[in-house]
């Protein structure tokens, strides 16, 4: 390196010295400052720094690149009267605080943090309590909600907001976080190449998360708990879903992963157990769903016969009341590799896949289709009887709907 | 009574045919558990069997019974016993050693392979109690069948066809209901139905155990609701113990005003 080099460098320190001293510290200390007269001061890049404590304060409006950080979790009560932090400046980092109590209207999506047509913030290590919406996004890009736990205590759908929501965004990352009792967990509507990563949405009204028209999205690794329905995908195309747990999602028209009008997704590596219905499908299509576990549920599919080309292979089927269900007599889909615990077929070559197809479609969930209360005659001696005849001659089961290569052995994904 | 219920009891409980029965159920029991290793899957099976099989043995036990000892029955006439003591000791007593049977059975497996205490236990006492109550039900049922009934053959045949018509043509008549009357709610409809047939009623109490969250969706939840709460609960018990008494209280005014 030349001595040319070290001028430079020298010479452009010294230049931008005074702007990093410029950054300042602002401590803030309840009762004798407010947050919201420490950002009226502060200077654009500043930190702030909250001490411990309550903070009785509303729309708080951050204007200008800050860093805002709570110490030892600082609380922030609404009051039940508004809103509480409104981002609407770029390059925000927010972080250590609770924010609890904001107010409820029927007009307005009030929030805990609201971001506005903002790019390059951080929303970190917060914990939201009764905030009718947790985290709200709009028009945002670039942005990070990392580690937050929010807590609703959402009752019905209608008078209820979502925990993390995002609107019109682009390039989110969503790591981390809990959510619960809200009316969906996450939401996405026209949200484009963001992430879900490792998430816990639980005991939510209506979805843990929740797409509406997004594509090339990611959500991986999450658990969607005790959910009305565990997740929702529809009109989004090209979405990811990989490892994620979908858990105890029971009710009426309630399903661990309801698709609906979504296109050329992939669906690997997950776990359905105890699931009303674990993937319920209608106009789903190019959707690659393999490396699944589906365990005890009622139904593992419901796939109608609007569904085309997709690919469910490399499965394991163990311990559903229904393996497949559909309301329709044709098949568009190809099905091959999956392990069916309710298969009796034989392998005389001992290649591990089973010499005879096994049909996954049985006469009687066919049936529960068109007449729902015959779910009472479930496991009855006639029934099985005509299940057998249906299997050895198939009339009104889809004559299509075959998995020619069923594995004889359960396939381990660890 | 008691003398008589004791006589067929031992008589019953000493024969073949009843330790061959336990030794069905023992080693069925036994099969399912320790090959399968998998309880809820080992009760739904012993569930499938049960509910073919104790009634079918309680009709074909209880027929046959009747037939054999008509002179002993003649024999007791002749003494000054009341009918009533005659008839329900015998029918207590062959309902009683089939119960054994089963009960001991089919719980044995379950206890060497430790289920108690688990949370398969309900559904395993819903099974041994149900299975106990067809046993009593199938039993009155074609005692009164062989009482009607003189000749062997038909009493055979007619305890047969009651059997059948109980475990296979009764859902087929249900399903083919359901279908015909689609439009129309159904769900009291099917209800009604299910209380109206003894094994369908036992099958529903055990599945509601094994695959609530099938029975969860659609208007399963009703079902559920129906036959999941207490009061559910204690009227399909009501409805099999009336099951239980109708039956024997036929028994018991047929044989009083039988002519022998």
């Amino acid at each position: 390196m030349g001595i040319k080099y070290i001028k430079t460098t020298l010479i452009l320190f010294f230049v931008y010295m005074p702007f990093w001293l410029t950054a300042g510290l602002l401590k803030v200390n309840p009762g004798e400052f407010s947050i919201r007269e420490a950002i009226k001061i502060a200077q654009p890049h500043d930190t702030i720094q909250v001490a411990s404590g309550t903070y009785l304060e509303h729309d708080i409006i951050v204007d200008k690149p800050l860093v805002i950080i709570g110490i030892d979790r600082p609380v922030i009560d609404g009051e039940h009267k508004a809103e509480i932090i409104i981002i609407a400046s770029d390059s925000v980092t927010f972080s250590g605080f609770q924010i609890q109590n904001v107010g409820f209207s029927f007009t307005k999506d009030w929030a805990g943090i609201k971001l506005d047509r903002v790019d390059y913030c951080t929303i970190e290590n917060n914990r939201l309590i009764d905030t009718y919406f947790g985290i709200y996004l709009k028009k945002v890009k670039h942005t990070i909600v990392k580690n937050n736990i929010m807590e609703g205590i959402a009752k019905n759908e209608v008078n209820s907001g979502n925990g993390i929501h995002l609107w019109y965004c682009e390039d989110i990352l969503i790591e981390g976080n809990k959510i619960s009792g809200h009316r969906d967990g996450i939401y996405f509507e026209f949200v484009e190449e963001s992430k879900i990563l490792n998430n816990v949405s639980e005991g939510n009204i209506r979805y843990g998360l929740h797409f509406m028209f997004s594509n090339h999205d990611d959500y991986i690794g999450n658990t969607f708990k005790n959910n009305g329905t565990g997740v929702a995908v529809m009109f989004s195309n090209f979405i990811i879903m990989k490892d994620n747990k979908f858990i105890d999602n029971w009710g009426t028209s309630n399903y661990g992963l309801l698709l609906k009008e979504i296109y050329d997704g992939e669906l690997s590596g997950n776990v359905f157990k105890s699931n009303t219905t674990a993937i319920f499908a209608d106009g789903t299509n190019r959707i690659r769903i393999t490396h699944n576990n589906f365990i005890s549920n009622g139904w593992a599919m419901n796939i109608f016969g609007s569904c085309m080309d997709n690919e469910i292979a490399f499965n394991n089927f163990i311990s559903n009341t229904f393996d497949l269900t559909t309301n329709s007599s044709r098949n568009h889909n190809s099905y091959h590799d999956n392990y069916w615990d309710n298969y009796t077929g034989y392998d005389l070559d001992r290649d591990g896949i089973g010499d005879v197809p096994y049909r996954p479609v049985r006469l009687f969930s066919f049936v529960i289709s068109k007449v729902p209360e015959s779910i009472i005659l479930l496991r009855s001696f006639f029934i099985d009887m005509i299940n057998i005849a249906e299997k050895v001659a198939p009339v009104l089961t889809p004559q299509s709907l075959l998995d020619d290569r069923p594995k004889m052995k359960m396939l381990r994904y660890d | 009574m008691p003398k008589i219920l004791k006589y067929v009891f031992f008589d019953l409980i000493r024969s073949r045919w009843s330790i061959i029965y336990f030794l069905f159920y023992f080693i069925t029991g036994l099969v399912l558990l320790y090959l399968g290793h998998d309880v809820s899957k080992a009760i739904v099976s012993l569930m499938n069997v049960t509910f073919i099989l104790t009634p079918l043995i309680g009709t074909i036990f209880g027929v046959m019974n009747y037939y054999n000892s008509r002179e002993f029955i003649e024999l007791l006439l002749a003494q000054p016993i009341p009918r009533r003591r005659i008839f329900f000791g015998m029918y207590l007593g062959i309902s009683l050693s089939l119960s054994l049977s089963l009960l001991t059975g089919m719980m044995l497996p379950f206890v060497f392979y430790g289920v108690f205490g688990s949370d398969h236990t309900m559904s395993l006492i819903i099974l041994l109690l149900s299975g106990i109550f067809l046993t009593f039900i199938f039993t009155a049922i074609s005692f009164y069948i062989a009482l009607v009934n003189e000749n062997r053959l038909k009493g055979f045949g007619v305890a047969i066809l009651v059997w059948l018509f109980m475990s296979f043509i009764y859902d087929g008549v249900f399903l083919m209901l359901l279908l015909m009357f689609q439009e129309y709610p159904l769900e009291k409809f099917s209800i009604i139905l299910s209380l109206l047939n003894p094994i369908d009623l036992s099958r529903i109490l055990i599945m509601l155990q094994l695959d609530i969250s099938a029975l969860m969706g659609y208007t399963g939840a009703v079902f559920s609701k129906f036959f999941g709460n207490s009061s559910g609960m204690f009227l399909s018990f009501a409805a099999l113990s009336l099951w239980t008494a109708l039956p024997v209280a036929l028994i018991l005014k047929k044989s009083s005003k039988k002519d022998f």
